[in-house]
């Protein structure tokens, strides 16, 4: 099983995360803004057990880091989607183009 | 604290409330509320006079200034520091009655003056403000203070020359008024540096005493040292007579005063004729100790300034035709007259008569200028007009003002026994014992005098008939207006007769006066034929006048023109000042000073208007430079650590 | 040497990685939450391969049964599901692939250069390890994070009922 050299996995969370950074810059509807976080968070829980399992097998730690990321990722996601209904009660859409009542 | 201080608080407080709360709240009780606290003022001061020339003034025959109120306000050392207190000595007790009373008057013929107005109550907050500023002049115990309300006197002067700010002209006259007098200030100002400088002091007692001992180092060391070949001395007493020369209109510094007549009449009668104006010969005899004892060449210019402004004044006076301009020169005129009796006059027992003569000068003409300038302003408020062409024939409308015009015309004429008489001749006394020229040339002016006041009465009361489209329906005015004429009509015959010389002299001892009629004859004679002559012109309506100018031809156009001398300041402003070094200078700036401030400015704005795009409230802008941020950052580290 | 789990982890990656790109590429809002959908299957693969069940279920169940369906119900409720998303412009799009595969260069480049000394030992990954772990208060514990983690999740909850109640016109 250790035929896969670390590096690989460490392109494809790489990978991942500048797929999600992609998507976090062009997208302009909130809802898709907020999947390309998860990309983004997603890429680091790979990094984090990658790391584990090839360098520190001896314990748990990037397990358990996975694991609190995935919890807060939920309470972040709930967070921001109700804030995004929130925002399309008032403004009637969720581009964050239009959200733009602070700027001159 | 001495209950003097109310005489100067009343009028501050009557400006402070009128000023701030007059036109919304008190509206006519404004006036009402001034005149009392200048009553009341003018009480105070007659009590302190009283008490002071015949209770408590006189120590050992002599009388002593008095300081009841004596305030440190700023100490600069130990030694110099700026008072701020009440002088009570002769002169000062009696200009205190001069202003108390003169304002008195023309706070109650402004209640029926200005009514109606719409800005009244700024009026009586203005008057007030001006009363206040003028008792705490001449009250001054130091040349510090002095010079405070010298310009207090002079913004106040300012607001009331143009409070009928909506007339252009009245704006102009304002302008002028106080650019030029600040002009003079800047002597003062420089005068009194010197003066200090030398003498260490800024109190009128120290400057006096250490200037008039010939013993004090202070003394010799302004004698001493020179600039252009006259001394520090010198130099600072001309310079403080060049501040009392702009305030009290000498030549050539009187240009603003026929035009100060922009402002209401009675206005003319408290500052441009009664008060203010007369402060510069009050500045003067302040410091007369100074003058006349260490630097008689001061002195000396302080009588040719003051004879040559006299006659000056009374030649254009003549020939003007607007009843007020005439005042305002009759003014300078007489002011000239206070000038050079200071000028002529020496320190002490009969050498000091000159002193003693301007200082009864000063009081008689306070009360008859200023009955004549209420009387003008009666007539004006009747015929709505300044022009004399528009009057004549007005002794049956205004059978009142006419008798105190009258009275008005003979005391400043000096026909006895009316008060400008025994004044007027002392001063003539004192310039035949000093200076022959000067005396002549005084009185010819008396002379004249008569001529162009008994010229006004006449056009104005007799001759012609009276124009019945011009007037008005509200015939001699209430009674607020008539009262203080009556009133300042009984002082111009009955001044004459206080004996002054008993109160006010030069160094404090009392003076007989003696009138010698021999000496009198010729100044009444010349005073008379004066009179004459203006009956023969102007009496009945008749062309000798007009041929009469129209004889003179180029001599009467130029008098009439006011001797150009204010083309003379046109010319110097406009063309040498103006065009040489105003416009250079507003082009410097406009270019050179603003241009850098500009570019710096454009430079900022293009600046920040390049980065306000990054600016862009995009969040996702945002995120994409910290990204791009973070990687060249993270780019420069591993160059650094050589990994790349 | 290619055997079946080598070949099964790249099939993974090109998987996950596909519709990743798929998921910020898409032109339908509800199409793009699909491919995120599978993306996120992709990754809880990854784990299964890699022996982390524990991890892989708690990735399919809050991940994909939680989170996933939040962004359905929201999308539902909020867009018009079958239309065009609004696009960006292009300059937008061009700039922010070249900064993303700059990063990636740069990132792939150090992780290139850089030597990972690893162990094949293979790592504890029991239930029971992860349960003791998880609430033991000791030096390799986790109680206190577990404790905290609460915490924010209730906070997270009220949080959410606030801004998102209704505001009733009329009531405060």
């Amino acid at each position: 099983m250790n035929s896969i050299p670390l590096i690989h996995f460490l392109i494809v969370s790489t990978a991942l995360f500048f797929i999600g950074v992609y998507g976090f810059f062009t997208r302009i509807n909130m809802i898709t803004m907020l999947m390309s976080i998860e990309l983004i968070l997603n890429s680091v829980n790979i990094n984090f057990v990658a790391f584990n399992k090839y360098l520190h097998p001896e314990s748990n730690d990037g397990l358990f880091f996975s694991l609190f990321i995935i919890a807060i990722a939920a309470a972040e996601a709930a967070v921001a989607i109700a804030i995004i209904i929130n925002l399309y009660r008032t403004h009637s859409t969720i581009d964050v183009e239009d959200a733009n009542e602070m700027k001159l | 604290m001495s209950p003097l201080i109310l005489i100067l608080l009343l009028p501050f407080l009557s400006f402070v409330i009128s000023g701030l709360w007059g036109r919304k709240y008190l509206k006519n009780l404004a006036g009402i509320l001034s005149t009392t606290t200048v009553l009341a003022s003018f009480v105070i001061s007659v009590t302190t006079a009283y008490r002071y020339f015949f209770v408590d003034g006189k120590v050992a025959g002599k009388f002593v200034a008095q300081y009841p109120v004596d305030f440190k306000w700023l100490e600069f050392t130990p030694d110099l520091s700026i008072h701020l207190g009440i002088l009570i000595d002769p002169i000062s007790v009696m200009m205190l009655l001069v202003v108390t009373f003169i304002s008195l008057m023309v706070h109650i013929y402004s209640l029926g003056y200005m009514k109606g107005e719409e800005r009244y109550a700024t009026y009586y907050s203005f008057l007030s403000l001006f009363t206040f500023s003028m008792l705490g002049l001449v009250v001054a115990t130091n040349i510090f203070q002095t010079y405070i309300f010298w310009e207090l006197v002079g913004v106040s002067s300012f607001l009331l020359i143009g409070f009928y700010y909506s007339k252009p002209s009245a704006v102009a006259a304002s302008k002028k008024a106080f650019i030029v007098t600040r002009f003079a200030d800047l002597g003062f100002l420089a005068g009194i540096l010197i003066l200090s400088y030398y003498s260490g002091s800024l109190e009128f007692k120290d400057i006096i005493a250490r200037y008039t001992d010939s013993s004090s180092p202070h003394l010799q060391a302004a004698i001493s040292s020179s600039f252009l070949g006259v001394s520090a001395l010198s130099w600072g007493l001309v310079l403080v007579f060049i501040g009392g020369a702009g305030k009290s209109a000498m030549f050539p510094l009187h240009v603003w005063l026929p035009d100060a007549m922009e402002g209401p009449t009675p206005v003319s009668a408290l500052i441009h004729a009664a008060t203010m104006v007369v402060a510069g010969v009050y500045l003067v005899a302040r410091l007369f100790p100074v003058y006349a004892i260490s630097c008689p060449a001061a002195l000396h210019v302080v009588a040719v300034v003051g004879v040559f402004s006299s006659a000056f004044a009374a030649l254009i006076a003549c020939t003007q035709t607007d009843i007020k301009r005439v005042l305002a020169y009759s003014t300078m005129s007489q002011i000239g007259f206070m000038m050079f009796a200071l000028g002529v006059s020496g320190y002490g027992g009969e050498a000091g008569l000159g002193y003693m003569a301007s200082m009864f000068h000063l009081f008689t003409h306070a009360i008859f200028k200023a009955l004549l300038f209420l009387c003008a302003g009666t007539v004006i408020h009747f015929v709505h007009s300044n022009e004399i062409k528009d009057m004549g024939g007005l002794k049956k409308s205004l059978p009142i003002t006419h008798i105190a015009f009258l009275l008005a015309c003979l005391a400043i004429s000096g026909i006895p026994p009316f008060s400008g008489f025994f004044s007027k001749e002392e001063i003539l006394t004192a310039a035949y014992h000093h200076d022959k020229l000067i005396f002549w040339v005084a009185v010819v002016t008396a002379g004249l005098t008569s001529f162009y006041m008994f010229r006004l009465f006449f056009s104005i009361f007799y001759r012609g008939e009276e124009n019945t489209h011009a007037q008005s329906h509200h015939g001699e005015g209430t009674s607020s207006m008539l009262a203080p004429q009556i009133i300042l009509a009984f002082g111009s015959v009955l001044a004459g007769l206080i004996p002054f010389g008993k109160f006010v002299t030069s160094d404090g001892v009392g003076l007989e006066a003696h009138t010698d009629w021999n000496f009198s004859l010729l100044p009444i004679a010349l005073s008379s034929t004066g009179i004459l002559f203006a009956i023969y012109f102007f009496m009945k309506d008749n062309d000798k006048a007009e041929v009469l100018a129209s004889k003179f031809g180029s001599v009467y156009i130029s008098l009439k023109r006011k001797l150009y001398i204010d083309e003379i300041y046109e010319f110097v402003t406009k063309r040498i000042i103006f065009n040489l070094i105003a416009q250079p200078a507003a082009w410097f700036d406009k270019n050179i000073v603003d241009g850098f401030i500009n570019t710096i400015g454009k430079a900022t704005q293009v600046f920040s208007l390049t980065t306000s795009v990054w600016q862009s409230g995009k969040v996702q802008a945002y995120s994409a430079w910290l990204l791009a941020g973070t990687l060249v950052v993270l780019i420069m580290c591993l160059y650094y650590l050589q990994l790349l | 040497m290619m055997d079946a789990s080598v070949i099964s982890f790249y099939v993974i990656s090109a998987f996950l990685l596909t519709f990743g790109l798929m998921a910020v590429t898409a032109k339908k809002i509800f199409r793009s939450a699909i491919w995120l959908l599978f993306s996120l299957v992709g990754i809880a693969s990854l784990y299964f391969w890699m022996d982390l069940q524990f991890l892989a279920a708690v990735q399919i169940i809050v991940y994909i049964g939680g989170i996933v369906v939040l962004i359905i119900f929201s999308i539902f409720l909020t867009q018009d599901s079958g239309s065009a998303l609004p696009r960006a412009i292009k300059s937008r799009k061009i700039g922010a692939a070249l900064l993303s595969v700059f990063g990636f260069g740069i990132i792939a480049t150090l992780l290139a250069r850089t030597a990972f000394v690893e162990t094949t030992t293979p790592m504890d990954v029991e239930m029971k390890t992860i349960g003791f772990k998880m609430l033991s208060l000791g030096g390799d514990g986790y109680a206190l994070p577990f404790e905290l983690v609460s915490i924010l999740l209730l906070a997270a909850m009220i949080g959410c009922i606030v801004i998102a109640v209704k505001n009733i016109p009329g009531k405060p």
